[in-house]
């Protein structure tokens, strides 16, 4: 540690403002010493360089949303092995049998995706 | 080696003779925060130089070399012009989504890089759950990267985003899994833990062949969550003109360049300090002069080094590999990478607990 006499959790919230403070001190800079200058054409999206046709907030492919979820499914798995993973020496046999089950649910899904054809990309 | 510990009491010590214990906190968290800036900004600076240098001698070209003794002074040249382009105010986005974007891209790459163990008692966050804080940190970065598309009101942003999420999401299963697979091996989420443990040998030599794989699924899927290489598809520049952060100018762009750059450094601490020891040396068992020199070298040097020569395999990726295609990207993750994973650890599982040697 850096400094035993200070919390973590202060330094944590330390870090964090040290972030915002680096956009904020950059962008208070480049305020200062960039040039300002108005032109109706340059509030136009870049987009390709040629000027935008239609509605630029569109449809996107439901696929992304398919991924999502099924990465909201396997991101909790993977947050619940990390409790166990501490303890898997203490626990032994014992432990072990009982993550089974919940790694046996979780694989079952993955197959249960996998088959249903969720994973291909339509 | 050199234990910081003693510096930062040192100065702790020094601090609360003449002043009161919360200032002497506060004037401590200053301090933290200033270094913590300036190794983040020298450290991406150096990261942009090493980069072209690296892709410049794959390329059989000289790399830049104008500014200052062999280039050095070029990425400081190219920020100065970042902070002096204008920073163009746009008819159609969404004005607070699109300013708070940068500000949580270098949040969670700024909370990532302050868990690292940078020497012998030198780390800025130090939790019981290290390795899970940044895991959770690093996640931040996705929301900035979806709302700087999204807020764009601009089609390829919104793709590039879109695909960056899709991707970023995805790899972040399989750098979690074999994330859990080190931590069952480590019996500690804790940072300094992890790298106590490796003293006696590193966990990639230590670990068994498990540890062999999951560094293998971590290289990978750590290549992508940084949008680099093969899996650049989110800025693939032939087709979506630069991804999420076509719109932004000037300086809005250099954070996210500056973050992309950090989150490479991020990652191959992490692999460093998850396979490779950390800060620890290199320790060869019955070579005890070989040892005691090794010792010699500075923990932060280590810590670095490993870091860079780590980086230097991500960045040969990009040179080696073209950039697949977002439904091969995405069944290399759920199709091979995840079910590996899940076997490996099961695996390493296995060693622990029967103490089966592979």
């Amino acid at each position: 540690m850096i400094a035993a006499s200070i919390q973590s959790s202060t330094l944590a919230v330390t870090a964090a403002l040290t972030g915002i403070g680096l956009v904020g001190l950059a962008l208070w800079l480049a305020g200062l010493i960039s040039p300002r200058s108005f032109n109706a054409q340059k509030g136009e999206p870049y987009e390709c360089g040629i000027p935008t046709r239609g509605e630029s907030m569109v449809q996107f492919k439901v696929g992304y949303y398919l991924f999502a979820i099924l990465f909201l499914m396997f991101d909790v798995e993977c947050v619940f092995l990390f409790p166990w993973a501490v303890k898997v020496r203490e626990l032994g046999g014992a432990g072990l049998l009982s993550i089974a089950v919940f790694f046996t649910i979780l694989v079952l899904g993955l197959v249960y995706v996998w088959r249903k054809g969720a994973l291909e990309w339509k | 080696m050199f234990d910081f510990s003693l510096l930062t009491n040192w100065i702790h010590q020094a601090l609360t003779s003449f002043m009161p214990e919360w200032l002497a906190v506060t004037a401590e968290c200053v301090l933290i925060g200033l270094l913590l800036l300036t190794v983040y900004a020298l450290l991406a600076l150096f990261y942009i130089y090493y980069e072209r240098k690296v892709c410049a001698a794959f390329q059989c070209r000289l790399g830049p070399d104008r500014v200052g003794p062999w280039g050095l002074l070029q990425s400081f040249a190219d920020m100065f012009k970042m902070l002096i382009k204008e920073l163009i105010s746009l008819k159609y986005v969404d004005k607070f989504l699109f300013a708070l974007a940068p500000y949580l891209v270098i949040l969670a790459s700024m909370l990532c890089f302050a868990v690292l163990p940078w020497g012998n008692g030198l780390q800025v966050i130090d939790f019981n759950i290290g390795i899970f804080f940044l895991i959770a940190c690093s996640s931040i970065g996705v929301l900035g990267i979806l709302l700087a598309g999204w807020s764009s009101a601009n089609k390829f942003t919104l793709i590039g985003a879109l695909r960056s999420g899709a991707q970023m999401v995805s790899y972040e299963i399989s750098i979690g899994l074999s994330v859990v697979t080190m931590v069952v091996f480590a019996g500690s989420m804790s940072v300094g833990d992890i790298v106590s443990a490796q003293s006696d040998g590193w966990f990639i030599v230590k670990a068994h062949i498990p540890a062999i794989i999951a560094f293998l699924i971590y290289l990978v899927a750590g290549t992508a969550e940084t949008n680099r290489g093969p899996f650049d598809l989110p800025e693939a520049e032939s087709e979506l003109t630069a991804g999420y952060h076509t719109e932004y100018s000037g300086i809005h762009f250099g954070f996210f360049y500056l973050a992309e750059y950090l989150n490479l450094f991020i990652v191959s601490g992490v692999a460093t300090l998850l396979f490779f020891g950390g800060w620890m040396p290199l320790h060869i068992p019955g070579w005890e002069a070989f040892n005691s020199v090794m010792d010699y070298i500075p923990s932060v040097l280590w810590f670095i080094g490993k870091a860079i020569a780590i980086s230097f395999i991500i960045i040969w990726f990009k040179w080696t590999f073209p950039r697949l295609r977002i439904d091969q990207l995405l069944s290399l993750e759920w199709k091979y990478l995840m079910p590996i994973s899940l076997v490996n650890l099961v695996l390493m599982v296995l060693i622990v607990v029967y103490g089966i040697h592979l």
